[in-house]
């Protein structure tokens, strides 16, 4: 990880990477919601309703996989003051917020031909909401620390404390059983979803990774280009 | 209750979330390099 600590030798992984993750993004996104929306049969007990799985599950698993990227990153920069960490810290919290709330609005519609509710304060739900307002909070403060010139250490202290939200996220379900089904899925423990329903959800999973992955790599090289600028406009001045 | 709005419109929210949130990345990252070349290459 140290050996990408160089942007020049990042931005030489990064510029084909990001074509090449947005490319296999769009198309195992398009494979996954054609399967999901046309080829699966409906489930016997939600009937169509449940084809919403296909999109609901992935971006809720971008919105919490978000964090802990922002939480690795974090402890990266305080810890061992890898220089593209704080870029890496802001690079992830618009697409980690932009997938909670895409989570938050795709379970709300789904609510209410399941439950006959938009909204229930629910373990799950709250924790989710929760997590949304704690990507609000990160971006605005990380953007203060960079407008004065900080070093962006509050700003990757929040994004650690943050990450005690995560367990309270993945556990909610257990712990207050109330509307939100359990978990049906993990990358370690395998589904309970037959298979038949289950693959398009492996390809929009991978698919919106692949994508995400795509907007994180745009925003740093975003970032270290603006770098580029700044320092370019800096030494100009001292001319 | 027909659920076909609900898939619908559950699609359309991600669909359109997803896309905004792609261009704008693109746009930033592509303004802000061709920025940093500008600068550069001015004499």
């Amino acid at each position: 990880m140290h050996g990408y600590a160089n942007p020049t030798r990042f931005l030489r992984f990064a510029r084909p990477a990001t074509g090449w993750f947005l490319g296999l993004g769009l198309a195992l996104l398009a494979a996954g919601v054609l399967g999901g929306l046309f080829v699966t049969p409906p489930d016997y007990l939600q009937g169509e309703s449940v084809r919403i799985l296909y999109v609901h599950v992935p971006v809720a698993w971008l919105g919490m996989a978000g964090w802990t990227g922002i939480a690795v990153a974090s402890l990266m920069q305080l810890v061992w003051r890898h220089p593209l960490a704080a870029i890496a810290g802001r690079a992830i919290a618009p697409a980690g917020a932009t997938f909670a709330a895409i989570c938050l609005a795709t379970g709300s519609i789904w609510g209410r031909p399941t439950w006959g509710t938009w909204w229930e304060w629910d373990g799950r739900l709250t924790s989710m909401l929760i997590l949304f307002f704690l990507y609000l909070g990160y971006i605005a403060l990380a953007s203060a620390e960079r407008e004065r010139g900080g070093d962006g250490r509050m700003a990757a202290l929040f994004g650690l404390v943050g990450a005690i939200n995560l367990p309270i996220i993945h556990y909610s379900v257990l712990w207050w059983r109330t509307l939100h089904q359990g978990q049906s899925i993990s990358i370690l423990g395998g589904s309970s979803i037959d298979r038949e329903l289950a693959w398009p959800l492996y390809l929009t999973l991978l698919g919106f990774t692949s994508l995400f992955a795509a907007v994180v790599l745009m925003r740093m090289r975003a970032e270290l280009a603006r770098t580029k600028a700044e320092a370019r406009l800096r030494r100009r001045a001292a001319e | 209750m027909n659920p076909w709005p609900f898939v619908v419109a559950a699609y359309a929210v991600t669909g359109l979330g997803t896309v905004g949130l792609l261009a704008w990345a693109w746009r930033s990252m592509r303004v802000a390099e061709a920025e940093a070349d500008r600068l550069g290459r001015r004499p």
